[in-house]
């Protein structure tokens, strides 16, 4: 069997905030259809390095690249048309808007309704506002949001919300899903729905999908790969299993409270 | 997930649910109002007329202001500066070179859109405050260009007598007339704000409201977006400022200044931001409160003879000022707010108590 080709990949990147050194000579790669995992202690550099890839942060030097794309010329708003969709770990959702146009607002990169045709609302703006319902509609159902598809999403509760975050996300049809913490703030049942979500979204969407998570229980149950770091390093790559055995991560995860693997 | 999917009951359905107006019986009431609007000044009075005149000319500059500020977030103090720049453009276009009202209007929208769009430029870099001073910049430069820039057209600070509009052999000059302009176009402005609001071009311009970076990283070109954004409000800035122009028949740089801005302003927090109510609220609530200042001043300056002319001069901004501050305090969304909840109930009758 050949590798699946590389999809992600991120070569010796570092970046500072002034003394701060968030992410030091990083690199790895993410393969077409894994589901990969970063964990590491708070402050490790996790969320640097997934604003790295979806250019919200410029790397201070090193270089990412997407389906062989170096991502240093592309601007962010090209990042979600390349195939590169994100939630955050402190939901950024349109709050003003119900669940239905947060989602509707996402197709934007794939509808082409120009600034007159949109003034007039006629023919085929009119029309191509229904097709995309249909496929909005359709991840409605799938999240099981049906209830809160006409709800504003800012007094929605925050497991609603992030669920909806990930609708939005699936709403841009990406090849690689960035999931920030998808499961922090929730109880555990929503934590199990979440995982499924998450799980179904990669068998049935044929996406790849990178993600953080503190949870060590579900990391291990759904990633094929972890990436630990600490202090802005790599310090373990490997399968969960190799993850639980490696000397090092079991340190930097002792050397804090939640020490549990 | 394919878009091309064989349409079928669900696209009826979902037309349906996303259509503005959907049963019969308010489309009848719609056309009922409209033709009840049209035939207004045959039996209302010409003050009622000259008031409505008035209060349509500033909905529509609300309008383009709540595309700016309500849908996108981006607080402009510059929408009587481009009014301004609307009633120069179509003033000098009929007056000067005799075109017909029509081009001349269309004329009026496309330049003060364009000079909307420059004043929007500083929107790529700064936000908020700072935002609010890079607009106010239009408030002086503009009415400062036409002050002391092409004297020999702009006519200084004398400004320019405006001739009425003339249309299809009508002349527009008595306010009845003109209604039938003012409301003419105030149905094709809400029209494209509606279009607008909930469009492809709508839900980017809210994204950019509601979360910016979020709106990037989701495929939104804040650049192009914020423009057009800047672009259509200063477009019904240019159709207000002309329709003003050619109502009052006269124009100079103070006919629409800095409190005029702000008072547009004010009318759309107290109508509600980002709804399409809001203009339409906002607007009839504070023309009838500066209505009932100028009718109360005397009695007001008859109750404290020793402030007289001072009491009536401050009754408005008085007012305007207590609506203001009471509408932030108790129902800081807006007078639509209240619309919509009281929608929600009556369609919940009789089970809504
Ligand atoms: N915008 C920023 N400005 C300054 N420092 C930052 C910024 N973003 C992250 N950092 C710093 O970088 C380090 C890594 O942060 P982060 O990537 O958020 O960690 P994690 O997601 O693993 O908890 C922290 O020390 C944090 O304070
Ligand atoms: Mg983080």
């Amino acid at each position: 069997m050949t590798q699946p080709e590389v999809l992600l990949s991120v070569e010796n990147v570092s970046l500072t905030f002034g003394r701060v050194q968030a992410l030091a000579h990083v690199s790895c790669e993410v393969r077409q259809g894994e589901i990969v995992a970063i964990i590491g202690p708070n402050g490790a550099g996790k969320t640097s390095l997934l604003n790295c890839i979806s250019n919200f942060y410029r790397p201070t030097s090193g270089r990412i690249r997407f389906a062989g794309r170096d991502l240093a010329r592309v601007p962010a708003s090209r990042i979600a048309p390349l195939g590169i969709a994100r939630t955050f770990q402190n939901i950024a959702l349109y709050t003003g808007l119900s669940t239905l146009d947060n989602l509707m607002a996402a197709r934007h990169i794939h509808m082409k309704s120009g600034f007159l045709g949109c003034l007039l609302y006629w023919g085929f703006g009119h029309r191509e506002d229904l097709a995309h319902r249909l496929v909005v509609e359709e991840i409605i159902d799938f999240l099981e949001m049906q209830h809160i598809r006409k709800a504003v999403v800012g007094a929605l509760p925050h497991g609603l919300r992030k669920r909806v975050e990930l609708g939005r996300a699936l709403a841009l049809e990406p090849r690689l899903l960035l999931l920030d913490e998808p499961m922090t703030g929730m109880n555990q049942e929503e934590k199990e729905d979440m995982a499924r979500f998450i799980l179904d979204t990669y068998e049935r969407r044929d996406v790849t999908i990178l993600l953080i998570e503190h949870d060590m229980g579900l990391v291990m149950d759904i990633a094929d790969r972890v990436i630990v770091l600490d202090f802005g390093k790599k310090i373990a790559e490997g399968t969960p299993e190799e993850i639980k055995q490696n000397p090092d991560v079991i340190k930097a995860y002792l050397g804090q409270e939640h020490g549990t693997l | 997930m394919s878009v091309l999917r064989p349409a079928g009951e669900f696209d009826a359905s979902y037309a349906y649910d996303m259509a503005t107006i959907r049963r019969p019986w308010q489309w009848a009431a719609l056309f009922l109002l409209i033709a009840a609007l049209y035939t207004l000044p045959l039996y209302a009075s010409q003050g009622l007329v000259a008031l409505l005149n008035r209060t349509i000319i500033v909905i529509i500059a609300v309008q383009g202001l709540n595309l700016l500020t309500g849908y996108t977030g981006q607080i402009s103090l510059g929408q009587a500066a481009f009014m301004t720049v609307g009633g120069y453009i179509s003033a000098l276009l009929v007056n000067l070179l005799n075109w017909n009202y029509l081009p001349a209007l269309l004329a009026a929208a496309v330049g003060a859109g364009v000079v909307g769009l420059l004043f929007g430029l500083p929107s790529l870099r700064v936000k908020g405050f700072y935002l609010v001073m890079a607009t106010l910049a239009a408030q002086f430069i503009i009415p400062w260009f036409t002050r002391n820039a092409f004297h020999d057209v702009l006519n200084g600070a004398q400004g320019l007598n405006v001739r009425p509009p003339e249309l299809f052999g009508i002349v527009f000059n008595t306010p009845q007339r003109y209604f039938m302009l003012t409301l003419t176009l105030l149905i094709l402005t809400t029209v494209v704000a509606q279009n607008v609001s909930r469009s492809r071009l709508g839900r980017a311009f809210v994204s950019i409201r509601d979360h910016d970076l979020a709106a990037e990283l989701l495929g939104v070109n804040l650049f192009k977006y914020k423009l057009q954004a800047f672009f259509l409000a200063a477009v019904y800035a240019g159709i207000a400022g002309s329709l003003a122009a050619h109502q009052l028949r006269h124009l100079n740089s103070e006919t629409f200044g800095l409190n005029d801005s702000v008072l547009m302003l004010g009318m759309l927090v107290v109508g509600g931001l980002g709804t399409g109510m809001g203009p339409f609220l906002g607007a009839v609530v504070i023309e009838l409160l500066i209505e009932a200042a100028t009718v109360l001043g005397p009695v007001v300056a008859s109750y404290f003879p020793s402030t007289a002319t001072g009491a009536v001069q401050a009754l408005r901004p008085l007012l305007f000022g207590l609506a203001l501050m009471l509408f932030l305090i108790f129902e800081p969304r807006g007078l639509a707010h209240r619309w919509q909840l009281f929608k929600a109930a009556w369609r919940l009758r009789p089970f809504s108590h």
